[in-house]
């Protein structure tokens, strides 16, 4: 495995390998976190085409933590704002000797273009592209997931999740229910019908218009950031409309089963699709799933980097 | 191939290196038994049982280091295996590695840096089952069930019944 | 004078011809040069068709010579076999003006390798909001019949209407790009099971067939000549079905490109594959090919649209629409319809050539072998196939989606106007 740019490059055992990767290093980084040498002498390149700070600092940290050589590239400020193609600032990268290249883009397909073309020979490792994927999310999911339902391995068998909002502009629905259903559970999507993509049908996973009937039989709840700006274009009447609708409010709080837990990729609007109670309740993993990201995107990086791809040698 | 331990000589060997160990520790009371995964770790459990029966039971874990080769490149991604750190951890204490072979000697270096990032015990002493020679940085065992020269185009194969279902050191290779 | 030697007729026969003064001047079983400057080819029982001609081309000049040349277009367009192409309006400026359309074809008349007939915007710069100069483009040097804001869609049902109206005064024909652009906001590829896993934005099907339905009943209510151009979805060859049921004056087109390939070549996100209209579902292609083998689509045509490495060398999102078709434009239809037996090869001549060329009314186009019939010929090697090669085009683009792949027919000859100028074998 060269890049990671969709959950679909990765097999169920891969995957279930970099959660129990990151599992290791959460027993490694326990306690006083100091640098692990792992990736002594690497460059890693943060492109960050589109503002994300959580993001950013989240591989930034990852990389850190192994010991690489990290440079933050970032569109505004340099050259790509000044029209510098995709093609361009990827040549110069090569030029730098970028071991890898973490790539944040608001085009759909960024990062597989970024791979594929061969304008570039390092890893690509895919931190969000349009409207696409963002399978470090997915995976810092499940292995947050995994940490709060510690009977399941490898197998998410019988585990219902429900995933809450924007299904149609988010990466983080379609990257999570790519690997949720690689590793066995079951998902239903959860929107008024304007904001799930046509075609949606082909997934292989549940939908549902109504929350309420949804909520009850989850044993994980993730809410989507809904961005305001989609009322204007007629995807929901009003906020309120879509808040009393699809919102996980005080009410539906309570109706959660017992044991269920609340998931958000971040950021929140609270009093959107979250509201601030239900973000700050105990069986809200929010802040566990910002921790969670730095190691699985260690075990990420682990697993691409640590050994040279040129050289798949013996023992 | 021939056999050159066979499980009486390994479980031997394990009770002199245990005698040894409280010998040159005078107990075991500030002992803790890092096993590297995946044979040093079986080994490590096997030595406790021993250190069990002589004196008391000892702080026993494994400690995963591969993180922290310098051969990483060198290899296919290998998916990192537990490391535990007995509860009172290794601060001030008398640490014995514990690994099946001793060849190059890197697997050790990169155990003390990883111990290095744990705490600062008092002591790091060196236990492992097989020395089979070429040693590529100034280290040695304290403790060696037993040495074995060998060329370095063969390789040394421990079996052990918990994994490989039967204990036994073999030469493989080489001609 | 020249003599074709051998060559084989639709109907199976074999024969001689002599073309003088730019027409067929005689053909037997054996015609014998008599004259010294006789030049004699002999077509080795090739098959000779009337060359083919293109109601949907875009050559970018003026403005955009760095991708396209009238001249290099001309020169793509003989090596796939055509011997007359219709330039699209969307240039810098735009050919919204006789001046435009005139220097078009004025720079077509230079190249002299095909006929170079322009098609002239429907709209003052494609805006969709005042009529251009219709009339005057028409009774210009161009003779413009065609008009088109192609790359939009004439959106203003009013101005649609009028649009109508206005040409049938001169026999004129609008057509149209059918996009119905609030439903088709910033997208990217057909709108599906494949949109929805990779994230592009959706182009529905229904956005293209709103607007045929709207214009079939606009043409109906005026009597006026409606142009469909390329038509993309089964739902889009129902409509003009019943249109033409219904005995309105309705034409329609198809890209080689929607005959042959599919949205899930998008899958990699290569820009090779994105087009406007978009490739659609494999039902799509299939009602396409069905509709073009019932006459229901009239005509093929090739929307060949140039862009330089750096337009298609990007994210999907940044790159621009468009494959260039000329050079391939026979090969695909053999492929996806003569291979798959749903055309013979009368069928390939009708939809390539006499029917552009009787809607367009092109005189001199698609006439049938015949002696007096204009000398404007392809020679086919029907047996033979290729492999195509972006880097082997006479377009100065290479956006084809069609690299690598091995395709059946090869051009072998190109005749306009009597006169070789194109010969797969010169130099050889």
């Amino acid at each position: 495995m060269k890049h990671l740019l969709s959950i679909n490059d990765l097999t169920a055992d891969q995957a279930i390998s970099i959660l129990d990767t990151a599992k290791e290093l959460s027993k490694v980084s326990d306690g006083a976190m100091k640098k692990l040498p792992t990736l002594r002498g690497r460059t890693i390149v943060n492109l960050f085409f589109e503002d994300s700070t959580r993001t950013r600092i989240s591989f930034e940290s990852a990389a850190k933590r192994l010991s690489a050589d990290v440079i933050n590239f970032s569109a505004k400020g340099s050259s790509v704002s000044k029209g510098e193609s995709l093609k361009d600032t990827a040549q110069t990268l090569q030029a730098m000797g970028a071991d890898a290249v973490v790539i944040r883009h608001g085009a759909s397909g960024a990062a597989q273009r970024l791979a594929d073309s061969g304008w570039i020979s390092a890893s690509v490792i895919n931190a969000g592209d349009g409207t696409h994927e963002h399978p470090t999310q997915a995976l810092l999911d499940a292995y947050t997931i995994r940490d709060r339902f510690s009977e399941l391995q490898g197998d998410f068998q019988g585990l219902e999740v429900a995933i809450v909002g924007d299904i149609l502009h988010s990466r983080v629905a379609r990257s999570n229910v790519l690997l949720l259903k690689k590793l066995g559970a079951n998902v239903t999507l959860v929107a008024p019908p304007t904001l799930l993509p046509v075609g949606v049908e082909s997934w292989g996973v549940s939908i549902s218009y109504d929350f309420d009937q949804t909520l009850v039989k989850s044993n994980v709840v993730m809410m989507l950031r809904i961005q305001g700006e989609r009322m204007n274009d007629s995807y929901f009447p009003s906020a309120r409309e879509y808040s009393r609708s699809f919102g996980l409010d005080s009410v539906r709080l309570n109706m959660l089963k017992k044991n269920a837990i609340i998931m958000h990729p971040g950021p929140m609007n609270r009093g959107l699709e979250i509201s601030a109670d239900s973000a700050d309740a105990g069986n809200s993993v929010v802040l566990a799933q910002v921790s969670n990201g730095v190691l699985v995107r260690m075990a990420t990086l682990y697993q691409l980097l640590a050994a040279d791809q040129n050289s798949e040698m013996r023992m | 191939m021939a056999a050159v331990l066979d499980t009486g000589d390994i479980s031997r060997a394990l009770k002199r290196i245990s005698h040894e160990i409280v010998e040159k520790n005078h107990g075991v009371s500030q002992i803790v038994l890092l096993g590297i995964p995946t044979r040093g770790a079986y080994l490590a459990a096997r030595i406790a049982k021993f250190l069990e029966e002589i004196e008391s039971p000892v702080a026993t874990g494994t400690l995963d280091i591969t993180l922290h080769r310098d051969d990483l490149r060198l290899r296919p991604p290998r998916p990192l295996l537990p490391t535990v750190i007995p509860t009172g951890g290794i601060e001030g204490k008398n640490v014995v590695l514990i690994d099946d072979v001793l060849f190059s000697g890197r697997t050790i270096r990169a155990a003390l840096d990883a111990i290095g990032e744990i705490g600062r015990p008092k002591t790091v002493q060196l236990a492992v089952l097989v020395d089979r020679g070429h040693r590529e940085l100034p280290i040695r065992a304290d403790y060696v069930g037993k040495n074995i020269p060998t060329s370095s185009n063969e390789s040394v194969k421990v079996n052990l019944s918990e994994i490989d279902g039967i204990d036994s050191v073999e030469i493989v290779g080489g001609k | 004078m020249t003599i074709l030697k051998s060559a084989r007729l639709l109907d199976d026969s074999v024969v001689d011809l002599r073309l003088s003064d730019g027409k067929i001047a005689e053909i037997s079983s054996s015609i014998v040069a008599k004259d010294k400057d006789v030049v004699t080819y002999d077509l080795e029982k090739n098959l000779l068709i009337p060359g083919f001609v293109d109601l949907h081309t875009h050559l970018r000049e003026p403005g955009r010579e760095d991708s396209e040349t009238v001249a290099t277009g001309s020169l793509a367009a003989i090596r796939g076999g055509y011997t007359a192409i219709s330039p699209m309006a969307n240039t810098f400026p735009v050919a919204d003006t006789a001046g435009v359309v005139e220097q078009v074809f004025r720079l077509g008349q230079e190249a002299n390798l095909c006929d170079v007939f322009p098609i002239g915007a429907v709209t003052e710069g494609l805006h969709g909001e005042h009529l251009a100069e219709l009339m005057a483009m028409a009774k210009s040097k161009a003779a413009v019949r065609i008009f088109s804001d192609d790359g939009k869609c004439v959106f203003d049902p009013l101005l649609m209407r009028r649009a109508l109206e206005y040409v049938k005064s001169f026999d004129g024909i609008i057509a149209q790009h059918a996009q119905e652009p609030r439903l088709t906001v910033n997208a990217q590829m057909n709108e599906g099971e494949v949109s929805s896993k990779l994230g592009l934005t959706g182009w529905p099907a229904v956005a293209e067939e709103a607007i045929i339905a709207r214009d079939i009943l606009l043409a109906e209510h005026v009597g006026a000549r409606l142009h469909i151009c390329h038509l993309t979805t089964a739902g889009g060859v129902d409509l003009v079905r019943i249109a033409k049921a219904r005995g309105v004056r309705v034409s329609a087109e198809v890209t080689p490109h929607h005959l042959l390939l599919t949205d899930d070549l998008v899958t990699n996100y290569d820009p090779v594959f994105k087009v406007n209209p978009p490739l659609r579902t494999q039902s799509d292609v299939l009602a396409l090919r069905a509709g073009l083998a019932d006459g229901t689509i009239d005509i093929v045509a090739t929307d060949h649209a140039p862009h330089p490495s750096e337009d298609k060398d990007c994210e999907w999102q940044a790159a621009a629409f468009g494959m260039i078709g000329l050079e391939t434009a026979l090969s695909v239809v053999v492929k996806s319809m003569v291979e798959t037996g749903l055309l013979d090869w009368a069928g390939v001549v009708s939809r390539m050539s006499t029917n552009p060329a009787r809607i367009a009314g092109y005189a001199g186009h698609g006439h049938e072998i015949a002696v007096g019939s204009t000398a404007n010929l392809a020679v086919i090697d029907t047996s033979g196939t290729w492999q195509v090669d972006r880097n082997k085009m006479a377009s100065k683009s290479k956006n084809t989606p069609f690299h690598g792949m091995q395709l059946p027919a090869l051009v072998q000859m190109t005749f306009f106007n009597g006169r070789l100028v194109h010969d797969l074998n010169e130099g050889k």
